[in-house]
């Protein structure tokens, strides 16, 4: 037997399992280094986990409705889906951007868009996490210019702009522009960030749309972190300090099926970055060791066949989840193979969480699981695994140049053929898929994403830009043109031009007339 | 003997979500057909001129993004416009079963649901597509 990323699992650990393994004998306390154990020493005692559904479709208004549910319902952070036009930096009445309007996400093409989302949304008391990669900067600019207008200080503003193009070029594919300039837009929100935002976490090193592409866990640890460390250079080639941005750098990795893997995942992760923050990067402060993480259910472990059967995958890797010592968690609803999810949808998932933290009294012992045999030497064997792809990483030139050579790329591409191969095989059983399959599958209901969105969308963008000073947006966009050309941070540029109701397509297209679309060679 | 058919596979729209389709590429070059992958990102213009390009037999289309109800019957209409409504098109993705017999009506072969399996798909393709232009 082994786990899917293929370490081997005995029947018995015992004592002897650990004495081969040097840390694995003594993972040290919560709140110590490595934090093998958890970053806190009193973990969900002192805190429970953030419970940040992630949310979006539509028009704003439309999502704006979700997120007051969600709040009333005991959710406590919000975090936005975006649709595919705006993850692609094009405005909603772009050609390309037909038939998806609002349909993965909500559209966001400009500030009015963006004020409509957070309508009645206490910017300063609830954390707001945004999935936007390649036009980060641009959403960043546009909360900024709201929470500027509403008088919030900007050191009160929390939250998070994932930010993780390296993940994109990798596996998740929503890019502008190739993966060079990519970086270099990343390091002037972390230079402006690190200035005037102290409590926004301007990265989330996403491991999640790895592992949704087919990697293994062991790539997933891997690749996240290689990740985290170009990163950190790309922040220490901006001339920040380390310690004044490293603390802000934040993680997000999957949950899925394989327990006591995803357990070691996430225990590994934590040795790991405190690792590399301090040992290879000479980091001296504790904060910056802290590898501080969200973490999501596995979409991809979700079933079209028996739907109802998720339900029990999600508490499962929630449970997970919360044994590795996540700070924030995600749960994804039983109806996602079909859809979006409904209201009743999200509902269960979100309860899901709320019953592990009050009902099964699992967060009242920090990392029960903490020298228990095989969970200690998985974990040291999952750190094993991972520092290998690392050091081959290291070899090739680091992370940038490794996407560029379309290593990561291909390693997925080949776990995940292998994966369906073991299930046509039926070496892995999905319950209800490949066993255990029922002829008459029940149906459930789905959300409807109203075909009119497009059109009422599409028709505000219009008035937006019919109504605005188009002179000072024609010279707002003119001025990060320049900077984009030289060597000016873009941020403050990038503000003005959302200030000025330049729309999210136009200043893409001052990136893309400067740097070049990225298209990707098409390799299978 | 008559020639491998030829299979153009396709992302139309803007979702990255490129899993399926290779997984279903290499399936079906094990099978012994000639794959051609477009890549990411294609409108159905692109994928139409694509396919009229490589002569090709049938088109695979994969989209996880809500967008199949306007792009599927899209390119099933263009490759009719284009005089090659006899290349066959079958498609899958995070596709809700009520919205297949719409996208069957408007002229795509098959939709295949998350789960299917890769023995399933090269099944079906085996039974619907052939070289065009031979007789059987």
């Amino acid at each position: 037997m082994e786990t899917p990323s293929g370490i081997p699992v005995k029947a018995v650990y015992t004592a002897d399992d650990l004495a081969g393994l040097p840390e694995a004998g003594s993972p040290g306390r919560p709140g110590e280094y490595p934090y093998t154990r958890g970053i806190h020493p009193t973990m969900y005692r002192g805190r429970l986990w953030t419970m940040r559904q992630f949310a979006g479709f539509g028009a704003a208004e439309d999502t704006n409705r979700r997120f007051h549910y969600l709040l009333e319902h005991g959710q406590t952070g919000l975090s936005v889906a975006f649709d595919m036009p705006t993850l692609m930096g094009y405005d909603s009445d772009h050609p390309r951007a037909l038939g998806e309007v609002g349909r993965e996400g909500v559209a966001v093409d400009s500030l009015a868009d963006m004020e409509v989302l957070f309508e009645g949304i206490p910017l300063d008391r609830v954390t707001a996490s945004m999935t936007i990669n390649a036009p980060a900067n641009i959403l960043l600019a546009m909360y900024v210019a709201m929470a500027d207008r509403q008088g919030i200080p900007r050191d009160r503003l929390g939250g998070t702009t994932q930010t993780d193009m390296l993940k994109e070029f990798i596996a998740q594919k929503e890019w502008i522009v190739p993966p060079r300039p990519s970086l270099r837009l990343i390091q002037d929100m972390l230079v402006f960030g690190t200035r005037e935002l102290p409590r926004w976490n301007v990265i989330s090193i996403s491991g999640y749309h790895i592992r949704e592409a087919g990697s293994t866990a062991v790539q997933e640890l891997a690749f996240t972190l290689s990740d985290g460390i170009a990163y950190v250079e790309a922040g220490l080639a901006a001339g920040l300090e380390l310690d004044a941005f490293a603390p802000r750098l934040s993680f997000f990795f999957d949950v899925h099926n394989d327990f006591f893997e995803e357990i070691a995942k996430f225990r590994a992760a934590r040795r790991m970055w405190a690792r590399i923050m301090r040992e290879r990067f000479g980091s001296r402060e504790p904060r910056s060791w802290w590898l501080r993480t969200h973490a999501q259910t596995a979409g991809v472990s979700l079933t079209a066949q028996q739907p109802l059967n998720n339900i029990a995958r999600v508490a499962l890797q929630a449970l997970a989840a919360v044994l590795g010592g996540t700070q924030s968690l995600h749960t994804n609803s039983m109806d996602e193979t079909y859809s979006l999810p409904t209201e009743e949808a999200v509902t269960v998932a979100l309860r899901t969480q709320q019953i592990l933290a009050h009902e099964s009294g699992v967060p009242a012992t920090v990392d029960p699981l903490g020298g228990s045999y095989f969970v200690e030497t998985l974990t040291s064997q999952m750190e094993e695994a991972a520092w290998e792809y690392i050091r081959r990483i290291d070899d090739l030139g680091g992370m940038v140049a490794a996407v560029e050579a379309g290593y990561p790329q291909r390693e997925i591409a080949e776990a995940s053929y292998r994966f369906q191969l073991q299930v046509e095989r039926r070496e892995r059983i999905i319950v209800g898929v490949n066993e255990f399959a029922v002829a008459e599958e029940p149906v459930i209901p789905t959300l409807r994403i109203d075909p009119e969105v497009e059109l009422r969308q599409v028709s505000r963008t219009r008035e937006v830009r019919s109504g605005r000073d188009g002179a000072r947006a024609d010279r707002c966009l003119s001025a990060l043109r320049r900077a984009a050309e030289g060597h000016d941070n873009t941020m403050e540029h990038v503000l003005e031009c959302v200030r000025a109701y330049a729309t999210l397509g136009e200043i893409c297209d001052v990136f893309r007339g400067v740097y070049g679309e990225y298209r990707e060679p098409a390799v299978v | 003997m008559a020639r491998a058919a030829r299979i153009l596979l396709a992302k139309p729209g803007l979702d990255g979500h490129d899993r399926g389709i290779k997984v279903v590429a290499r399936a079906l070059r094990d099978a012994g057909y000639e794959v051609i992958y477009t890549g990411l990102h294609q409108t159905p213009e692109m994928i139409v001129a694509a396919a009229v390009q490589e002569d090709v037999d049938a088109i695979g289309l994969s989209i996880l993004s809500g967008a199949h109800n306007v792009l599927f019957p899209r390119i099933a209409a263009l490759l009719r416009e284009r005089g090659v409504g006899d290349i066959v098109v079958f498609g899958g993705g995070i596709i809700p079963e009520e919205d297949m017999p719409g996208l069957v009506a408007a002229g795509i072969g098959r939709i295949f649901n998350p789960g299917t399996s890769l023995a399933e798909i090269v099944r079906w393709v085996g039974e619907h597509v052939r070289p065009r232009g031979v007789t059987a």
